[in-house]
């Protein structure tokens, strides 16, 4: 049990202290790196509370996929730090304030929070116990059995989103040469070399 | 006193005793894959090959070993020190701990876990950061180039790795590597998922930055890609990384689709053999086939290996996953139903 509890605070400890690098750190590469060891620990937690396949997809989709892309992106940045210090009094105070209004809400949301029946009905026993089936299992039958269409909605928004992306960034280049495999592929001898006979001083 | 020895101190040092016995032999296996790998080479080049140091050339790796630890490590002084040490240690570590969930044999698993495919995608996953740390971290152009490549390159072909482990787990219906083999009794997967084993293999080459795809380090045109500017340890902890990954990806290989411990047939002489035998002959045999591929092929073009990740490779096993899927369900197959 002590081990546990030491693992807790251990992750816990690297997670808040990480969050705070993220935000504190010098340089946007380093910041990116504790967000990835923010990441890491947050999914050291989930699994101190046996939620094992939650833990694995955290690692894999922020860890190995988002956070990468991250990195390529501000790892390419060219960042002048001088320049990024001056703004730091002047944007300081507005931050601040939409800080504050977001704490404002939380805590209204969180002392008037109260859901509907229905919602609450559904959030009181939305799987098995984990004691008797396993956590992938559990949350395939929720959302592939009981939320199926929920879930291929979510699923439709995030296509209608990347069809928007690529629709913003899309660009028609007028002449560009593409290659086509299939038609290299295809080519024979006899389309693109001719056998000739060159008379002696001739030429062709 | 006595309930802290059997409750803490003799857990903890059997599993240290499990783990020095996973990773002591996977060295050893590191050491001698480079030696495999150079006469194997060797002969597909119609040389020799190292034979000198040893017979046959056996202490070759160890001379290797040693003439690394003695060099001068070099530290540039325009890198980023903290980032650009702690890339290569990254790199080995994540080689090393993906071994805890692999099983050797029927129960020789350090951590059986149910989630163990899954933490193995998750380990081989993370690879990438230790590459594009160190291509940023060197402060080079050349090693930034390779380093931006790697991470193009591990991304696209993890999604086509997601997908066949996709459709091996609609064969099983459990994400227990042990039971992924046990399901493997009847017939080994890589005959029915033969198409699924062709792409998890081309990929795993990919990424493990292996030729045809070892653009990262495509000496020809980036020196030596992200690991330019390092040198000694660092260098070697690299190495080792790279060819402990290359075992990791041939066990993955042999657990997904070639039955793991199990024999190829459940009969008399086969059967006498140990179960970690059969896993070692077939990580073997996986491995010559990555020194073959690099024997064999030229290097891919940048272009060429996007467009085979993304146009090619994750169409058809998403293809590949639907129909398995609906051959499951429509001949009333799907385990655990």
């Amino acid at each position: 049990m002590i081990i546990q509890a030491l693992a807790f605070y251990l992750f816990a400890a690297v997670t808040v202290l990480s969050g705070a690098m993220v935000i504190t750190a010098r340089n946007p590469v380093h910041s990116v790196l504790f967000l990835v060891l923010a990441f890491f620990s947050a999914a050291g937690l989930f699994l101190l509370i046996g939620a094992e396949f939650v833990a694995m997809i955290l690692v894999i989709v922020y860890v190995g996929a988002v956070a990468v892309l991250f990195l390529f992106v501000v790892m390419m940045l060219d960042i002048d730090f001088a320049e990024l210090r001056t703004g730091l009094l002047r944007y300081a105070p507005i931050g601040a304030l939409v800080g504050i209004v977001l704490l404002i809400e939380l805590v209204v949301a969180l002392v008037s929070w109260k859901g509907a029946s229905e919602a609450t009905a559904n959030l009181a026993v939305p799987t098995p116990p984990a004691s008797t089936t396993q956590n992938a299992v559990a949350i395939g039958e929720l959302i592939y059995t009981h939320y199926a269409y929920l879930f291929q909605a979510a699923g439709l928004v995030l296509l209608v989103a990347m069809i928007g992306a690529i629709a913003l960034t899309l660009r028609q280049r007028p002449g560009v040469r593409r290659q086509k495999i299939a038609n290299q592929n295809a080519v024979q001898p006899a389309d693109v070399a001719e056998v000739r006979k060159v008379a002696s001083r001739g030429g062709i | 006193m006595a309930e802290f020895l059997t409750g803490y101190a003799w857990p903890t040092i059997l599993i240290v005793l499990e783990i020095l016995a996973i990773i002591v032999p996977l060295l050893v296996g590191v050491a001698y894959l480079t030696y495999a790998e150079r006469r194997v080479l060797g002969a597909i080049h119609l040389r020799i090959g190292p034979n000198v140091v040893g017979p046959w050339g056996l202490l070759q790796p160890l001379a290797d070993g040693l003439k690394l630890a003695t060099k001068e490590p070099i530290i540039p002084s325009g890198s980023s020190k903290v980032i650009f040490l702690m890339a290569p240690m990254l790199t080995f570590l994540l080689a090393l701990v993906a071994w805890a969930v692999i099983p050797f044999n029927k129960g020789w698993v350090l951590a059986n876990v149910n989630v163990g495919v899954l933490y193995l995608f998750a380990i081989s996953s993370l690879g990438v950061y230790g590459i594009i740390m160190a291509g940023w971290a060197s402060n080079s152009k050349y090693a930034f180039l390779g380093g931006l490549r790697s991470a193009a390159q591990m991304v696209s072909y993890e999604v086509s790795i997601g997908l066949v482990i996709i459709t091996v787990l609609l064969c099983v219906g459990s994400m227990n590597l042990s039971d992924i083999v046990e399901a493997q009794r009847k017939v080994w997967f890589c005959l029915p998922l033969l198409p699924m084993f062709v792409v998890f293999f081309i990929s795993a080459l990919a990424e493990t930055n292996r030729p045809p795809f070892d653009l990262p380090e495509g000496e020809s045109e980036l020196v030596g890609g992200f690991n330019v500017e390092y040198s000694s340890m660092p260098f070697a902890l690299f190495f080792l990384g790279e060819y402990a990954n290359m075992i990791l990806m041939s066990g993955m290989t042999s657990i997904l689709f070639l039955g793991g411990w199990l024999p190829p047939a459940d009969i008399a002489p086969l059967n006498w053999i140990p179960g970690v035998v059969w896993f070692a002959l077939k990580i073997a045999f996986v491995l010559f086939l990555f020194l073959w591929v690099r024997g064999t092929l030229p290097r891919y073009r940048y272009d060429q290996l996007m467009r085979l990740g993304w146009k090619i490779f994750l169409p058809f096993s998403l293809i590949w996953v639907i129909l398995t899927a609906g051959f499951l369900v429509a001949f009333d197959l799907l385990p655990n139903a």
